[in-house]
């Protein structure tokens, strides 16, 4: 039994087995062979292996994300065929009479180095590619079947990081809970895990290569301790606190279906966070009253090219259908900062978080933006849609996006495709935005504060920085001020004001913000229930 | 032989997934389809051979094709091209 501590970032409990994702490529041994030809025909039956496990990916992936987002592992498979790849593997088992694990693992490590000396950061990347189907090789090959992201059973996930696509890709059923060594508490594998109520641990000081898949483990994400292979006592105890857990939630339960209004009759509205169409589902369950924040930039992340205005808009069409009558804020594209995609080509910034981002990309670059708002107004007609245009900083911005809708909006009158004009506001996430807040009030519709964010511009804190988690005071008074001047500003003008960030979800801060006159707060579905219950003891 | 010479109009150049596509037309055939971009050349059934010359948008490939059915070859890849660069 060893026990570890790391910093909860979801307070719940998981007992179960673990896999281990290790991103590092697989420690591979050379071993000399008597018989070459042996190893010549493992990796064929290897290569048969992998490209049934990667046929097996794409259809999967088309019926989950769609044909264009899958089309990575047809070239994946593609690139299992190439005969310049497999002849290098073959010859080299022959004339160095070497182990196929290691020509394989050789033969991906040069051709994966021929990609990244490209001086083209597109083909770059496809020196990951190169490696993905090594290691899924090595593995066929050595018969390990443990394939990374796709386990068979709920586990719990250890790994050094976690990436938003890798995230992504897992199947969220299957996920116990998460333990990564790195990591920070605003990271956007924590705020997935308090979205999808699944115990986690950061910063859990472990040695990768003695934790192994299979292994047995609890996460206390009370106590912020991993205990692996744990005694019966441990097991016992851990099964015990997730059935009080079980019972809290039951009482959650009978929360349902009633109003979120304090004991003097002022009602809020509580939405749900979303990152993708698989979360309506958790947003309806927990009895959301509308989605607050539907981060779109989902579309974008875990694939090669961008996404049509066809895939776009029957993603958001099927959100609003979903949800029926109830809002739908939309969020337009916040790419940038942490979240890098590499078909954008955004080039390094020695400073993202104050770079080349979210709707400063579209501006610069209208037809991205073009083609999202051209979705996006398209599906106004199938639901209740808002629109929310991310990162604001100036007047000018928001007279340059309406320009931008004015044309979206003319062309789709001259293609007769009706729509409807939806509401139309902005995050406030930039100290900028809350000293204009009086003017910006006129402009737009609505106004949601993106705490995050604000929290990090006004502090000069780091999201991503874990060494400076102990100087980030969410609580700041001069947070508190803002949000209280975006509220009234947003009042003085007819408009209302929320909060979608993390702030939202804080039920510490939950009568504050009653008692500032805030009018909607969109948190994680899972704190949905927890908020209306706090919302209902204020008096 | 056959021979044409093309200027890649796709944003990307020839990248993953067109690539591929490439390697599927070129197999339909018996010629031998070479791809030739300053001097380095791959051959259009070997995809990272293919990906490795690196074809940007604006670049000019030659494309030469040799072999039994060379003429309707070159007019399929010629058609493929155009279609997909």
């Amino acid at each position: 039994m060893v026990k570890f501590y790391g910093k909860p970032v979801y307070k719940g409990i998981a007992v179960g087995s673990v896999v281990v994702l290790k991103n590092e490529d697989q420690k591979v041994k050379r071993r000399k062979v008597d018989s070459p030809e042996e190893e010549v025909a493992k990796v064929e039956r290897g290569v048969k292996m992998a490209q049934e496990q990667l046929q097996a990916l794409y259809e999967k992936a088309v019926v989950e994300v769609g044909e264009t987002s899958a089309a990575i592992f047809e070239v994946h498979q593609m690139m299992l065929e190439d005969e310049d790849y497999l002849d290098a593997i073959y010859n080299m088992i022959r004339a160095e009479q070497v182990n196929a694990e290691y020509a394989v693992a050789v033969t991906g490590d040069n051709f994966s180095e021929m990609f990244a000396g490209m001086d083209d950061d597109y083909m770059k990347a496809r020196a990951a590619d190169v490696k993905d189907i090594s290691n899924r090789l090595v593995q066929c090959v050595s018969g390990n079947q443990e394939d990374g992201l796709n386990f068979k059973e709920p586990s719990i996930i250890v790994a050094d990081d976690l990436s938003p696509s890798e995230t992504v890709q897992m199947d969220k059923k299957k996920i116990l809970a998460f333990v990564t060594v790195h990591g920070s508490a605003n990271s956007h594998t924590s705020i997935l895990a308090r979205m999808m109520n699944i115990p986690a641990l950061i910063g859990v000081p472990l040695d990768l290569d003695k934790i192994h898949s299979g292994m047995k483990a609890v996460v206390d994400g009370v106590q912020g301790e991993v205990v692996f292979e744990p005694n019966e006592f441990v097991c016992e105890e851990a099964e015990r606190k997730i059935k009080k857990e079980q019972e809290k939630l039951q009482l959650l339960q009978e929360l349902k279906g009633k109003e979120n209004v304090t004991l003097s009759g002022r009602k809020v509205n509580v939405y749900a966070n979303i990152g993708g169409i698989g979360d309506v589902g958790y947003a309806l369950e927990n009895d959301a009253g509308g989605v607050g924040l539907f981060r779109s930039e989902f579309l974008y992340l875990g694939r090669d090219d961008f996404p049509t205005e066809e895939e776009q808009f029957q993603a958001y069409r099927q959100v609003l259908q979903t949800m029926g009558e109830k809002k739908v804020i939309i969020r337009t594209l916040d790419i940038g900062a942490d979240k890098q995609v590499d078909y954008f080509n955004l080039g390094k910034e020695d400073n993202p978080a104050l770079g080349y981002r979210a709707i400063r990309i579209c501006l610069k670059q209208p037809d991205i933006f073009k083609t999202q708002l051209r979705a996006l107004f398209r599906a106004t007609v199938y639901g209740n849609l808002s629109i929310m245009y991310p990162m604001i900083t100036s007047t000018e911005e928001v007279e340059k996006i309406y320009a931008i809708v004015g044309e979206v909006k003319e062309e789709l009158r001259k293609e007769q495709i009706t729509f409807k004009d939806p509401e139309q506001g902005i995050m406030i996430e930039t100290p900028a935005a809350v000293m204009i807040s009086d003017k910006l009030a006129q402009m737009v519709d609505f106004f949601s504060v993106g705490t995050n964010d604000l929290t990090q511009y006004t502090l000069a804190i780091d999201r991503q920085n874990e060494k400076l988690d102990d100087f980030y005071n969410p609580h700041h008074e001069a947070i508190l001020a803002m949000i209280q001047m975006i509220t009234d500003n947003a009042h003085k003008h007819g408009k209302w004001a929320g909060i979608c960030g993390e702030l939202g979800a804080d039920l510490e801060l939950t009568e504050k913000f009653v008692k500032m006159g805030i009018d909607e707060l969109s948190v994680s579905p899972s704190m949905i229930l927890p908020l209306r219950k706090r919302i209902r003891e204020i008096s | 032989m056959q021979k044409f010479d093309y200027v890649i109009k796709d944003e990307v150049g020839i990248h993953a997934r067109p690539a591929g596509l490439l390697v599927k037309e070129a197999k339909k055939y018996q010629s031998e389809v070479r791809i030739v971009k300053d001097g380095k050349s791959a051959v259009a059934t070997k995809l990272m051979a293919v990906m490795g010359l690196g074809v940007k948008c604006g670049d000019t490939v030659a494309v030469e094709v040799e072999g039994a059915d060379e003429d309707a070859a070159c007019e399929g890849i010629k058609a493929f091209f155009e279609s997909n660069f």
